[in-house]
């Protein structure tokens, strides 16, 4: 076994590993970057190496950095994590050259997986299913329907040239077919000037479904089952779970073999998952395989007992896997939702800004937190912003699922935007509480998961109001606590000889007017206090709640002009407009970049920029003032 | 620790019946209340909103911090007096919260007669101010009123104790460094101009508040010049020019918000006597005193029952528990504070009143508050105790109320006759506060006595005379006698006038003893020197 090895990663990950090391008398070296400085995985480890500026571009993914430290620390092996170079073929190769083990697959099995195309082929060889499809030139509408009926029905039509849905149609039996191609195709000559036709099997309410496997270099394979992912907006996963709900014995069985074949067809060594698209019908197809430990990976430990890092390095310092395949066993019921800073109700807008308050539920055999940040520590545009991992474990899936709503509920975050109050409206969704799972299930469940509609804010009205009057009891007693007359009865909170005034609110998006009704029953409702006003979790979903302070009549200046701020902390790309220029209200007038994603500073009159504080290539702090800005007076 | 036994029973007859009676009381209380509160009527509350401007209650609730109780005074001010409406006097008082500081608020009512001051408006207006002098309470106006009200000025104008009063309180107070806090949320013209312009700090609100001497159909009279309002006394004119106001608001949430910062920054904190505690609930429902008053307030009961359910933890330390039995005295807490509390058992003899002038020297020696449960025919007559010196024992008593200089709070919780009324610190002894419970009564003496006092005189002038003077008539003579006393002796008649600050649920007599004496800490507690007690 190594005496240290060095963890080419950051966050939850790094510390992660360097828990399992440590158990295992092994020493571990930390590289970070400028903005990690004081990160918690700095902290954990035996060493640490600075490797350079913030941008991952200049530290994480900087291969002779990393090779360096290694060196200089006489680090024996090197675990990469996920993300950042563990699947990067060329950090291999120079982890080699350099005598340092890698943690991960030999270097033949990711370049194999490391083209989707290319990955396909070598399964299709291997006869691990694919998704049957029809990607030939030949455009004979004959073949084409042939090619159709073979896959067997419903299938779905794509303009080759298309997008957006245009020149898309699924055909559910052979009758309806060439009507649906000569359709299928006019919609795709009109849109796109191209009627090549592509045909792939429709799968009906498709689950992604990995298979965790591992190999060692004696030639023993073993999967420890499988995790269900189906719950994803745009293709990120958002809560996890094994085992799978609704899954059988005997499926499991063949997704396990499917997965070793694909496993063993590139040789592989280490933790790797295979990922599969499942159908209502039970037929499962392949769609990549990830060759290094995954996000959700904690799930399979809950409920497998094992401890993947622990296998991983026994594998990379050449010993056999711990354990054989029947002596591996399904125990109890395992999700995993990950924590992010980010904007659920603008489309996931990443969100940046400093943990002023940081309190995961309390870990326990139930729950577990796997988190890289503590509180007062700052989700910077450079990284993912995710904060944490919440695992919970229970003897079945109901049982776990009431755990994970209970901890998501007790979870307090203040200071940035998360998405907590949405992981919990899913969580309560009732068809996931059925575990009635599929990969469109967030978009086809919004007005569910989201809360918007009338008869949300209308149930969630009055339970603001009593939270309201609630925090104010809990105001009113530290206020009193912390006077020298603690008893003075003017110290309560219950509008004593004054009508209870109806109370404004702001209830998700909407503004609403309550009544204090001194009835209501807060038990079973968690309130969480926000910078912005509180949350409510109660057991019909999640709600941000604020209470709207009276109008003062006191004029917004940014209505009028003023100065403009920068949305978060990123970088600001371009300037499209030139000082003293008149512009019009809605114009563009610079972009700035962050969290991968571009943020427009429109006009918010007619008028002129006056004075830009910034160039373009500058990075910005969020709410920074970016220009000046004079409205034209009327 | 001395936790009184109660010997009530809720379940029994009596009780069930004491507390319907009570209950019916209780609810024609809060019912007229209900409808004062609703000032001047929805045409003149939807007229008033029409301006953009809250309505007086809204006010309030703007002004005190959010949840924390309101003490309002004098409710039923003017009920039935003036043979029209004039709800609260027009003019909202009591104490609240204010930025963590409790203030004595004094808020116009437009909706009623245009928020003029008739006089018992005034007398409300300077009660609130003597509320804020005598427990050094900062004061913040909230004024919109036309002024004095022209038909009655000659009871409100030109005596000592009418509208110029208002002025040099404010003065006086604001000498004693008593803010006074002024936010013009409405009219304020000719002697109310005063209100802002005698204020330590002044707001106005834009476009509505307006502050002059004369108005412009007056100027229009006198010299000819036509002026608006706005123009004459508007929020800019004196926030930029006459410096007459020294905070501009753009409406009354923001003139709320203004008056708020103002009480914020009076750098006070409230100096906090004696030993405190940690408050403890009674052991007995302030409610079941609904049950403990006799429906029949000629029937007797033990006042230790009322007792046990006002102070904390129904913990009573008593004083000369057997002597002059008549006159209960003893230690208690209410909400944590130290009370004495002199509660009437019965009629006063010269041993209550000496047991009475006693403890209350006690109290007064260790700055102690006290608290007085007001239920008195009056001081035991005849021969036997007018020989005996009641009249000085009486004496002794009344001076020591008097001059306690200790915090004193009045209930007059049944009756309140003649001598008894001084003894018991009626309102002439100046009780920081007093309350009325709606079964209370309150005159020279009963009217059965004052009917038959007046037979008496009138069948010896008859008898003289030689007139015959049956029962009959005799009947007929005291009925009108009886009847007005009952008239002028209720709860209502008693508080339209300010006899007293209000009439209350007696389930909320702890609450409003708790509040009362914990704005009278504001002030600190002096030394008592006693008049020469008669020996």
């Amino acid at each position: 076994m190594f005496n240290k090895i060095l963890i080419a990663n950051r966050g939850e990950i790094a510390c992660r590993i360097i828990k399992t090391a440590r158990l295992m008398g092994i020493e571990t070296v930390a590289v970070y970057s400028d903005a990690d400085r004081h990160a918690l995985h700095v902290q954990m480890a035996d060493e640490a190496i600075h490797i350079g500026s913030s941008p991952s571009s200049e530290s994480y993914l900087v291969i002779k950095k990393i090779i360096q430290a290694a060196i200089k620390t006489g680090a024996e092996a090197i675990h990469p994590g996920y993300g950042f170079l563990s699947e990067n073929a060329e950090f291999c190769r120079q982890c080699a050259a350099n005598s340092l083990v890698f943690i991960g697959p030999p270097v033949e099995a990711i370049l194999a997986m490391g083209s989707k195309s290319a990955a396909k082929t070598i399964m299709a060889d291997a006869g691990v299913p694919l998704v049957p499809g029809y990607h030939d030139d030949d455009q004979n509408p004959d073949i084409i329907k042939q090619a159709a009926n073979k896959m067997g029905y419903p299938v779905l039509l794509k303009a080759a040239a298309g997008g957006g849905g245009k020149g898309m149609r699924a055909v559910h039996c052979e009758a309806d077919f060439d009507e649906a191609l000569d359709a299928a195709k006019r919609e795709a000559m009109n849109g796109f000037n191209d009627d090549i036709m592509l045909v792939e099997k429709y799968l009906l309410k498709p689950r992604h479904v990995e298979i965790q496997v591992f190999c060692d270099s004696h030639k023993n394979a073993v999967y420890l089952f499988e995790r269900d992912c189906s719950v994803q907006r745009r293709h990120q996963k958002v809560i996890e779970e094994a085992p799978a709900p609704n899954m059988t014995d005997a499926l499991r069985k063949q997704m396990g073999a499917a997965a070793l074949k694909a496993a063993k067809a590139i040789n592989y060594e280490g933790a790797g998952t295979v990922e599969f698209l499942l159908d209502t019908k039970g037929e499962f197809f392949f769609m990549e395989m990830n060759t290094r430990l995954q996000v959700e990976h904690p799930v399979t430990e809950m409920i497998s007992g094992q401890d993947l890092v622990e296998w991983q390095l026994r594998v990379a310092a050449g010993e056999p896997l711990p354990c054989s395949q029947d002596q591996l066993k399904i125990n109890g019921h395992a999700f995993e939702a990950r924590i992010y800073a980010e904007d659920p109700d603008h489309d996931f807008l990443p969100a940046t800004g400093v943990l002023k308050c940081l309190q995961a539920p309390a870990e326990n055999a139930h729950v577990r937190v796997d988190t890289g940040v503590v509180e007062g520590d700052e989700v910077s545009i450079y990284y993912d912003p995710m904060i944490a991992k919440l695992v919970v474990w229970d003897t079945d899936r109901d049982r776990a699922l009431q755990r994970l709503t209970c901890a998501l509920s007790e979870y307090r975050i203040s200071g940035l935007t998360t998405n907590i109050g949405f992981l919990y409206n899913l969580a309560i969704s009732q068809s996931f509480q059925h575990g009635d799972v599929d990969t469109r299930y967030i978009e086809e469940h919004e007005q569910e998961i989201f809360r918007q509609r009338d008869s949300d804010i209308n149930y969630a009205a009055p339970l603001a109001a009593a939270a309201i009057v609630k925090l104010r009891e809990q105001k009113a007693i530290n206020t009193a606590n912390s006077s020298s007359e603690s008893n003075s009865p003017w110290h309560l909170s219950n509008s004593w000889g004054l009508p209870q005034p109806n109370i404004r609110l702001q209830i998700q998006q909407a503004v609403v007017e309550s009544v204090v009704d001194s009835d209501i029953n807060l038990e079973g409702i968690n309130i969480a206090k926000t910078d912005a006003g509180f949350d409510l979790f109660t057991p019909q979903g999640f709600f941000h709640c604020a209470e709207l302070q009276p109008d003062l009549g006191i004029d917004n200046e940014d209505s009028h002009g003023g100065n403009l701020n920068a949305p978060m902390n990123g970088t600001l790309v371009t300037l499209l407009v030139d000082v003293g220029a008149k512009v019009s209200k809605g114009d563009t007038l610079l972009v700035m970049e962050a969290m991968k994603m571009e943020h427009t500073i429109i006009a918010p009159s007619d008028g002129v920029v006056t004075e830009f504080y910034f160039q373009a290539g500058d990075l910005v702090d969020g709410g920074t003032e970016l220009l000046v800005f004079e409205a034209t007076s009327e | 620790m001395t936790i009184i036994k109660s010997k009530i029973n809720s379940k029994s007859t009596d009780f069930v019946a004491n507390a319907v009676a009570m209950q019916a009381q209780v609810d024609d209380l809060k019912a007229t209340l209900t409808k004062i509160s609703q000032g001047g009527g929805s045409k003149a509350c939807e007229r008033h909103i029409g301006r953009g401007k809250l309505l007086p209650r809204e006010r309030v609730q703007g002004l005190l911090d959010p949840g924390s109780p309101f003490l309002e005074l004098s409710a039923l001010a003017a009920h039935d007096v003036y043979g029209e409406d004039v709800p609260a006097a027009g003019i909202i008082t009591g104490i609240g919260r204010v930025s963590g500081q409790e203030c004595v608020v004094v808020v116009n009512d437009a909706t009623v007669k245009g928020g003029s001051y008739y006089p018992l408006t005034v007398k409300k207006h300077l009660r609130a101010q003597a509320i804020a002098a005598e427990n050094n309470l900062p004061c913040v106006y909230l004024v919109d009123s036309g002024g004095a009200n022209l038909p009655r000025q000659d009871d409100v104008f030109p005596d000592r104790e009418h509208f110029g009063r208002i002025f040099f309180n404010q003065a006086n107070m604001s000498a004693r460094n008593i803010p006074q806090i002024a936010a013009v949320m409405g009219s304020c013209t000719a002697g109310g101009a005063y209100v802002p312009a005698m204020a330590d700090e002044s707001i106005i609100v834009k476009e509505q508040g307006t502050i002059f001497l004369a108005g412009p159909p007056l100027v229009k009279a006198a010299t000819g010049e036509i002026v608006t309002a706005e123009e004459l006394g508007g929020a800019d004119v004196h926030c930029r020019t006459s410096g007459v106001a020294d905070h501009l608001a753009n409406n009354d949430h923001h003139a709320l918000d203004l008056a708020r910062k103002a009480v914020a920054r009076l750098n006070r904190s409230k100096p906090v006597n004696g030993d405190l505690k940690e408050t403890v609930e009674p052991v007995y429902d302030s409610k079941e005193i609904y049950g403990v008053i006799p429906a029949d307030s000629r029937k007797s009961y033990d006042v230790r029952e009322i007792i046990a359910r006002i102070v904390d933890g129904s913990d009573f330390d008593e004083f000369k528990v057997l002597y002059g039995t008549t006159l209960v005295c003893g230690f208690a807490r209410i909400f944590g504070y130290p009370v004495g509390i002199v509660a009437n058992n019965g009629i006063l003899f010269g041993e209550s009143a000496q047991k009475g002038a006693h403890f209350i020297e006690l109290c007064a020696q260790r700055k102690i508050p006290l608290v007085f449960l007001q239920n008195i025919t009056g001081f035991m007559v005849g021969k036997q105790y007018e020989n005996d010196g009641i009249a000085k024992h009486g004496a002794k008593m009344v001076t020591a109320v008097a001059t306690a200089n200790v915090p004193k709070f009045t209930i007059l919780i049944g009756g309140s006759f003649g001598a008894g009324n001084y003894g018991m610190c009626g309102r002439a002894y100046d009780p920081r506060l007093m309350f009325m419970w709606p079964n209370a009564r309150i005159s020279v003496m009963g009217g059965e006595q004052a009917a038959g006092v007046l037979a008496q005189v009138t069948r010896d002038k008859y008898e003289r005379d030689g007139v015959e003077w049956g029962a009959d008539d005799e009947a007929k003579f005291k009925q009108p006698i009886i009847d007005n006393y009952e008239h002028q002796g209720h709860p209502y008649y008693a508080s339209a006038r300010l006899w007293d600050d209000g009439v209350i649920d007696p389930a909320d007599t702890r609450m409003v003893l708790g509040l009362s004496i914990s704005a009278s800490h504001n002030r600190v507690i002096e030394d008592t020197k006693f008049g020469v007690f008669r020996m």
